[in-house]
């Protein structure tokens, strides 16, 4: 026997005696004869490792490597330090469960506490819990946080990401509550438009910054607005952008979410990544998911738990506000060692780079006849252009050259650019939209 | 175990406390927070709220479990104790001053339990 | 006993910085004022080797699967192989964009496509998404998968979700979630559930019931054809939660069973790592009636009516369960379940002998309970006091105080993985912990005495919350 089942036949045999049965097959007296399998599953026969491996780096190698990519729209290409994977291949890390055992798990509870820190500082709020599953269900659950006996109702902005509305929606029809969207206006949130709708059953507003379009929105003024008719205020954010725009507190939040995927984790085709959920000290108890804390043990010294579990699941069962028991743990942790490792002014200087880089790009397409900025705001590192040809060409265009290009949309294009793209790559990448275009 | 003789109790052990016929205070007996155990945690109703006898209106919560607290008496809050939302250790010092709520108005009420009753309740 | 180590906040010196990254080789650009942040960023600042020795000091305070025997009830903590993880790590999946053009993704499609037809004919079902990013929220999608069925047939009135008392906490909430009202159906005393109680909740305002088969007793509902028959027959469907799924992979199958609709636990039957709490992976997989409601691998927000999660779902998780599976393929899927309710039946019987009580005292599946009551009563010592002392012989305790309806649980799941021998260890490592209950149940009540703390004061910690690192003021 092998495949991860150590035994030998004499083992089994042997364990088998000291049970008193004949066979395996005794143990399974309960499953009624009528569901069970006659024969192995159908599926092809085990494989070894090695053949495993190669199986399965076949079907890697069936997809495109780029050398350069510019799409973004919630999947970053970011670079991600050695010392990331070094830290997080630690298999006391990587296998071990959620750590309810608080004495032998004093390190990955430490962890979550220096996680929720970083999610503070970042995010300028008092409290952050250990993490949700990603940035949309991590907006969808802060939602859920607003919900008050009258107010229902959560206005979402039509800037937000297409999949963070979905999301939201979702969780909205399970809950029975309405989301309203929010119209847009040059790619912004339409803050005449947000006022309208400030109804006295309305629970919560949700804008995300930088939006979908790359484009600053001015959250301040929309959640100034917002506050005054006794609505709640969340904001979704990027880490990268975080790191130098005003924080959740600056511009009135109660709530900050997103997702850290652009802290060091892989791209990975959209998955794992770390959603993020911090609000403030009033909202803490309506705050899903795993929270450490810190306290003593009976010595005195430092110690770490989970707490306030009371809100959760596994002890109010149907009446918990939200189900979730998992903080993609080990995504976090990513996160954590990422900023840990680049600091205040690496993370600060990758925001910086991405910032500059991103308008000396859309400079450099913006030189090309029909090719323009879609909107007038400010932006930090994505950005849509109006094309004079369909997207899909300047796309096959790029790709010909081993660059992603941004993404497609009627009749432009969203580009991001990151620390990694140089200013030659860039150069070259609008000669080839230049000629894309003119064709 | 202390049980106050100046008021009732309920068989879900919440006291009440009448001012007169139709105004009471409830809170926990010393039995319910002794079984309970150490309470990190009080959810109250809001002022305003109605109560009705027999069902829960809030609900206190200790490490590892959430505790329903029923009310004794139907009625509309008029106050809650705010400063337990800081300090729900009181109910475990003080359970008898540690009152949850106000309720005026009161129409009807549970099966309630002097102090001997409620004695022999707890002994059983 | 080590050192207490510092917050890695605690750790930073104003100035040692790492530059690693580069000044960008195009001009600054001036963002206005108010879209600058006011506020410093108050993160860490260490040198590179004091990083890497920072993460050192933590996980050898933690305790993963490689550590040692990991018995924890309802979590199949199973050996991660190595190989998923270096099929994670390649480069073609790591770095793939999830919005990339299709052909560009050929290959994580492919995985994604060949996942969901392998765990199809593992479950007996029609349909799998690979959205949910953990049990819980693929418990969350199916609920809401059964919901949107009822109402597209004009069956709205099914608000009833029937979940047994032994449910794991996430079924009802995630009905709840989904809009349901949760009605409780009791267990007998043999640990199943009661058919005469289901009987009489069933009616026309029932959607579904919620089930994990075996059970969290670790006992397999053998009524289980009578059960979806009766619930079918009140127009209701069923709901399998495939926590447990690791007693049966490759035996039985839950479509065969009667079960609409089902998720997978990857992070457990399928071998990938739980991380500490995470990523997991939570498939849901139907039977056609159900599939048109199922998200779908689409771009942004057009999943289907039913989106969880933005883009596809976990793929480097999936991509390590598609490994596990092609390495065991259906011929040797069975071995798990053969041989993970073996070592549990083993090590039962040996803790039995050791003078431990079952709640159930008949085989068990992959997991099985004992109750602490007696020792409680005659010597004071709780499953905590006794889990905790598992701490100081160098083991991960089981899983303590669940199913909540046995008390003084303990609950120990040993999985196919592990051998004789560590079991053998396990089965010492009780009975030399019957031997202190007798000797000295005091020095119990402290336990552990070899960790790196002793146990945490959990009532200061909920009481006065301190959740964050703060500068000294």
């Amino acid at each position: 026997m092998s495949r991860y089942v150590p035994h030998t036949p004499a083992e089994t045999r042997a364990m088998l005696d000291e049970l008193g049965l004949a066979d395996v097959g005794g143990l399974f007296a309960d499953v009624p004869e009528s569901v069970r399998l006659t024969g192995p599953v159908d599926l092809p026969r085990g494989l070894s490792q090695m053949e495993t491996l190669r199986d399965m780096e076949a079907l890697a190698e069936r997809n495109t490597r780029y050398r350069l990519t510019l799409r973004g729209a919630g999947c970053y290409d970011h670079w991600i330090p050695p010392m990331v994977n070094r830290v997080a291949c630690k298999e006391e890390f990587l296998t071990a469960y959620t750590p309810y055992q608080a004495e032998l798990s004093q390190g990955v509870l430490q962890a979550i506490f220096e996680y929720q820190t970083l999610v503070c500082v970042l995010t300028g709020m008092d409290v952050s819990n250990a993490g949700v599953y990603d940035g949309a269900s991590a907006a969808a659950e802060s939602a859920v946080m607003c919900r008050e006996r009258g107010r229902a109702v959560t206005l979402v902005s039509a800037c937000a990401h297409p999949d963070t509305v979905a999301v939201m929606r979702t969780y909205c029809y399970g809950t029975g509550d309405e989301l309203r969207l929010i119209p847009e206006k040059d790619g912004r949130t339409d803050a005449a438009a947000l006022a309208a709708m400030l109804a006295p059953d309305v629970a919560a507003v949700y804008v995300q910054q930088p939006n979908f379009y790359g484009q600053l929105e001015d959250v301040t003024g929309l959640f100034a607005a917002a506050k005054a008719a006794g609505v709640k205020c969340i904001l979704g954010v990027n880490p990268t952008a975080q790191a130098i725009l005003p924080d959740g507190r600056e511009v009135g939040a109660d709530i900050v979410c997103g997702d850290l995927q652009p802290f060091g984790i892989a791209m990975a085709f959209g998955g794992p990544s770390s959603g993020f959920m911090a609000c403030t000290a009033a909202l803490v108890r309506r705050l899903p998911g795993r929270i450490a804390g810190q306290t003593v043990d009976a010595q005195g010294r430092r110690a770490f738990v989970l707490t306030l579990q009371a809100r959760e699941q596994h002890i109010r069962r149907e009446k918990a506000s939200s189900n979730i028991c998992s903080n993609q743990a080990h995504c976090a942790l990513i996160a954590s060692v990422y900023a840990t490792y680049l600091g205040p002014d690496g993370v600060t200087a990758v925001a910086e780079s991405c910032l500059a880089k991103a308008h000396a790009f859309a400079a450099m397409l913006c030189d090309i006849p029909g090719v323009r900025l879609r909107h007038t705001g400010e932006f930090f590192h994505e950005f849509v252009t109006d094309l004079p040809v369909p997207p899909e060409k300047v796309q096959a265009a790029l790709e010909a050259t081993g660059v992603l290009s941004g993404l497609p949309l009627p009749g432009g294009m969203l580009w991001c650019v990151t620390e990694k793209a140089g200013r030659e790559d860039l150069l070259r990448v609008a000669q080839t939209v230049r000629e894309a275009c003119a064709q | 175990m202390e049980i106050k003789t100046d008021r009732l109790y309920s068989e879900s052990h919440e006291w009440v406390l009448f001012e007169n016929d139709t105004t009471a205070t409830v809170g926990l007996s010393d039995f319910a927070q002794s079984e309970l155990g150490d309470l990190v945690f009080v959810n109250l109703p809001q002022v305003g709220d109605t109560v009705t006898a027999g069902e829960t209106f809030a609900d206190v919560e200790s490490v590892k479990a959430v505790s329903d607290v029923y009310s004794p008496v139907t009625g509309k809050v008029v106050a809650v104790n705010a400063t337990l939302l800081d300090a729900p250790q009181t109910i475990n010092e003080e359970p008898y001053e540690a009152w949850l709520v106000k309720v005026e108005g009161i129409t009807g009420k549970v099966a309630l339990m002097d102090a001997d009753a409620y004695r022999a309740l707890t002994e059983k | 006993m080590s050192e207490a180590v510092l917050l890695s906040y605690e750790k930073s010196v104003p100035g040692r910085r790492s530059e690693v990254i580069p000044k960008p080789d195009v001009p600054a650009y001036a963002l206005p004022e108010a879209l600058r942040r006011k506020t410093p960023l108050l993160l860490p600042e260490l040198s590179e080797v004091d990083v890497d020795r920072h993460y050192t000091e933590l996980a050898h305070r933690a305790y993963g699967v490689n550590c040692g025997f990991y018995p924890l009830g309802s979590c199949t903590m199973k050996y991660n192989p190595a190989v998923n993880e270096a099929v994670a790590a390649l480069p073609g999946f790591a770095q793939a964009h999830p919005l990339a053009p299709a052909h560009a993704v050929a290959g994580c499609r492919a995985v994604m496509e060949e996942l969901s037809e392998s765990l199809c004919r593992i479950a007996g079902m029609d349909a799998f998404t690979l959205q949910p990013a953990a049990g819980a929220h693929g418990e969350l999608t199916g609920m809401l998968c059964v919901r949107a069925y009822h109402e597209s047939r004009g069956d709205a009135a099914r608000k009833t979700m029937l979940v047994p008392d032994s449910a794991h906490g996430t079924n009802p909430a995630s009905a709840a979630m989904a809009g349901f009202t949760v009605v409780n159906v009791p267990s007998r005393a043999d640990g199943c559930v009661d058919l005469d109680a289901l009987s009489a909740l069933l009616d026309d305002g029932v959607a579904g019931m919620m089930m994990t088969n075996p059970n969290t007793l670790g006992l397999f509902e053998k009524d289980i054809l009578k059960i979806s028959r009766m619930v079918h027959a009140s127009g209701g469907l069923m709901y399998y939660d495939g926590a447990n799924l690791n007693a049966i992979l490759g035996l039985a199958r839950p479509g065969d069973m009667g079960f609409d609709v089902t998720h997978l636990n990857l992070h457990k039957t399928f071998s990938t790592p739980h991380g500490g709490g995470g990523p997991g992976s939570g498939p849901v997989g139907v039977k056609a009636l159900l599939a048109p409601f199922l998200p779908t691998v689409a771009s942004l927000g057009e999943t289907g009516p039913l989106q969880v999660k933005a883009f596809h779902g976990n793929f480097a998780t999936l991509a390590r369960a598609l490994a596990y599976i092609k390495t065991l393929g259906g011929d040797h899927l069975r071995d798990v379940a053969h041989h993970a309710v073996l070592n549990a039946n083993y090590l039962m019987a040996r803790l039995k002998a050791a003078g431990y009580t079952p709640a159930f005292d008949r085989p068990c599946m992959h997991e099985f309970v004992l109750t602490l009551e007696h020792e409680r009563e005659t010597t004071g010592v709780s499953a905590l006091d006794v889990a905790k002392t598992v701490i100081d012989y160098g083991m991960h305790p089981p899983t303590m105080y669940f199913p909540l309806i046995v008390h003084e649980a303990l609950m120990f799941e040993p999985t196919e993985t592990e051998t004789r021998e560590t079991l053998d260890r396990a089965a010492q490592v009780m009975a030399a912990i019957r031997a202190d209950l007798e000797r000295d149940p005091e020095a119990m009540h402290t336990a552990p005495h070899s960790a790196v703390i002793g146990r945490p004061d959990e009532v200061r910690a909920a009481r006065t919350p301190v959740l964050r690192w703060k500068p000294e003021p």
